[in-house]
């Protein structure tokens, strides 16, 4: 029933459309979570909120937001594309089969995923950001000054990018400390600050005096504060739920690559495209290093300087599976096949992977 | 570590008890209100955004009562005096609820909020364990607790209570002997209102000190769920709220504890531990409702008992005019 209501809530009372102005391109984004949640769904608006800046009248938004992972979905783009959108951005993972369903209805309608692979008609593109160049970073930060040798990590929902997120969290902290210890919590939802709160307070009741999260409301930032560990920003730069509290964040910024796109449709240039950005494309960006001292946050500059020129991957060998096998060997770089649907840990996560 | 777990289970549980004694005494009447969810999450944002604005969490915590207490005075006008579908009216209370309370706060959202301050009693919150559990928690903690007392008390203790529960047994006797249905179950809904914009404010003055759209996540619906399951008894409302803040809380630890903290664990006990964490986290999250309602159901195995206890008009419509 709770289902229900929201996608009931989804599709009548959140619907709102922005952008009245004479336009020629129709960009729709379709939203996960609610756009206040400061997090992830925020980024993407603000991405939206960026092609208007840049095509002012020569465009026209709109957005559905808290919009149920599943069935409901493909009506909220049905909707969208029957509404004139000429271009529909859905920004969760968990609208994989819906996107490719219904873009096999409306050839004419551009459709792009965020965080998809599955490409199954020419009018789907998928896109992605390799979050996971960040998480290195706040893994070395964590090992670095970590007094208990322990963080904790609140995680959503078991996909690839978010095992890739803990992985390179550990790699980047065995890079620093081989023994360092990462403990798992798994809430299974995308968003609720009720329970992402709990998740952070039993972490650091068990001794983590560094919280992490994957999953997207400020709520950890705070317990965090309010417990005196420090912890890091998820998606947005989280820094005035925890000025003395967070370290870094990695903040997605999609402005660059949504203008891109929609001019592309208005141009007529529009073609299928997987692309996956980071540090280098200025996707992946990190929130100014605070609350740590200088030579970490030397370290830190460091490494994303050598990410951002490419001259260093996270996922470089030798790199161990979980369970003692051999991934990767010195100096092979892991592969994009693999790493989009990365689904096991590298040696030293405690943690059992949810199927 | 174990003050710090019941506290936080406190802090899970309290917000659940909150509502769901308030809906116990709107179901005792036999007005089934499924806009619990609606009323807690407006609570929430006219908690957060007068305290915000006034800097008193105090001020905050008694808007958010009222606010609840006239949202549902909005479902209880349409139910009682025009005798819509109960159900149906419920259902758009909560959808209205978090249409309106998102509309709202849409200021209010990322900007970071005050809390409720404990009350803390001296010497007895300097208690191991129980202390800080007892003596030194959020306001709403005391209350939620001593509202399941009054609640109790005033149900099954005094003239009123029992009055209430024959309205809510059978409405047209209750009006045939010349009691004002309508009147009681306004009350009545009004306390419930009052009660679930209070668990409303404890989401967002105790719980996080943040306002965001539809944090409530559901809760509404689990106090539901709540009153059913303990078959409309205030202290089986008591223990399966704390039963699934524990659960929810433990199981949360249970991930947290990494299987290289317990090497030093004897053999039997490790490999026990092993079998724990091989559980998928999934059902970890899904294990705090599906041991509530294994509980409450076990202990309201008692068909005839239960049957008592179900009000017999509970969601039916009373017209004494047709």
């Amino acid at each position: 029933m709770k289902k229900l209501l929201f996608a009931m809530a989804a599709s009548a009372a959140a619907i709102a459309f922005a952008g009245t102005a004479e336009a020629k391109v129709k960009a729709c984004y379709i939203y996960v979570g609610p756009v206040g949640d400061f997090g992830w769904s925020y980024q993407h608006d603000q991405g939206r909120l960026a092609v208007e800046e840049a095509m002012g009248d020569e465009v026209e938004t709109a957005y559905l937001e808290s919009v149920p992972e599943g069935p409901d979905a493909e009506r909220a783009m049905e909707r969208f594309a029957r509404s004139g959108c000429n271009i529909v951005f859905a920004t969760s993972f968990g609208y994989m089969e819906q996107i490719n369903a219904v873009a096999g209805k409306f050839p004419d309608v551009k459709f792009e995923h965020a965080t998809g692979y599955k490409r199954d008609h020419p009018n789907v593109s998928t896109y992605g950001s390799k979050f996971y160049q960040g998480r290195y970073i706040q893994g070395q930060i964590a090992a670095s000054i970590s007094k208990a040798g322990v963080a904790g990590y609140i995680a959503s929902v078991p996909i690839p990018e978010v095992v890739r997120g803990i992985n390179s969290f550990m790699l980047g902290a065995q890079s620093v400390n081989p023994d360092f210890s990462v403990k798992v919590v798994w809430v299974n939802e995308w968003f609720n600050p009720g329970k992402e709160s709990d998740a952070a307070k039993a972490l650091i009741d068990q001794g983590a005096d560094i919280i992490t999260q994957h999953t997207d409301s400020t709520a950890p930032m705070q317990v965090a504060a309010e417990r005196g560990v420090k912890a890091f920003g998820q998606a947005s730069d989280m820094i005035k739920f925890g000025p003395e509290t967070q370290l870094t964040a990695v903040v997605d910024n999609w402005a660059p690559y949504y203008i891109e796109r929609v001019k592309a449709v208005a141009d007529g240039t529009w073609e299928q495209i997987d692309v996956w950005h980071g540090m280098a494309e200025g996707n992946v960006v990190m929130a100014p290093y605070k609350n740590m001292p200088d030579d970490v946050k030397a370290k830190a500059e460091e490494t994303q300087a050598a990410i951002t020129s490419g001259e260093f991957e996270p996922f470089t060998g030798p790199i161990t599976k979980q369970d003692g096998t051999e991934w990767l060997k010195e100096g092979e770089k892991a592969d994009i096949g693999t790493l989009l649907g990365l689904n096991f840990y590298v040696k030293g996560v405690d943690d059992k992977l949810p199927n | 570590m174990l003050e710090n777990i019941l506290l936080t289970i406190a802090t899970a549980a309290t917000p659940l008890l909150l509502a769901a004694i308030g809906e116990l005494v709107v179901e005792r009447s036999g007005v089934l209100n499924l806009g619990v969810e609606g009323i807690m999450i407006m609570g929430a944002v006219t908690g957060f955004a007068v305290s915000l604005s006034t800097g008193n969490p105090w001020l905050g915590l008694i808007a958010a009562t009222i606010a609840g207490a006239l949202f549902s005075q909005l479902f209880a006008f349409l139910v009682i005096t025009i005798a819509t579908n109960q159900v149906a009216t419920g259902l758009s209370l909560t959808l209205l609820g978090i249409g309106l309370s998102g509309m709202i706060g849409e200021s209010f959202v990322g900007q970071p909020g005050v809390k409720l301050p404990t009350l803390d009693i001296p010497i007895l919150s300097d208690l191991p364990v129980v202390g800080k559990l007892l003596f030194a928690q959020d306001p709403l903690f005391y209350l939620s607790i001593v509202l399941v007392f009054a609640v109790m008390w005033f149900l099954f203790r005094t003239r009123t209570g029992l009055t209430l529960r024959s309205i809510g047994d059978n409405h047209t006797s209750a009006h045939a002997l010349g009691i004002s249905v309508h009147k009681y179950r306004y009350f009545a809904v009004m306390f419930g209102g009052a009660c679930g914009g209070m668990a409303g404010a404890h989401l967002t003055l105790v719980y996080t000190s943040q306002w965001i759209e539809n944090m409530s996540a559901g809760r509404g619906w689990i106090a539901l769920a709540l009153v059913v399951f303990a078959s409309w008894r205030p202290l089986r409302v008591l223990l399966g709220a704390y039963l699934f803040g524990a659960i929810t809380i433990v199981q949360l630890h249970i991930q947290a504890t990494n299987l290289r903290d317990l090497e030093s664990l004897p053999a039997p006990l490790y490999w026990l531990a092993e079998i724990v964490k091989s559980i998928p986290s999934q059902f970890l999250s899904s294990l705090p409702y599906l041991a509530t309602i294994l509980v409450l159901v076990i202990i309201s195995s008692n068909r005839r008992l239960t049957l008592i206890n179900t009000p017999a008009s509970l969601g039916r419509p009373f017209v004494p005019d047709r």
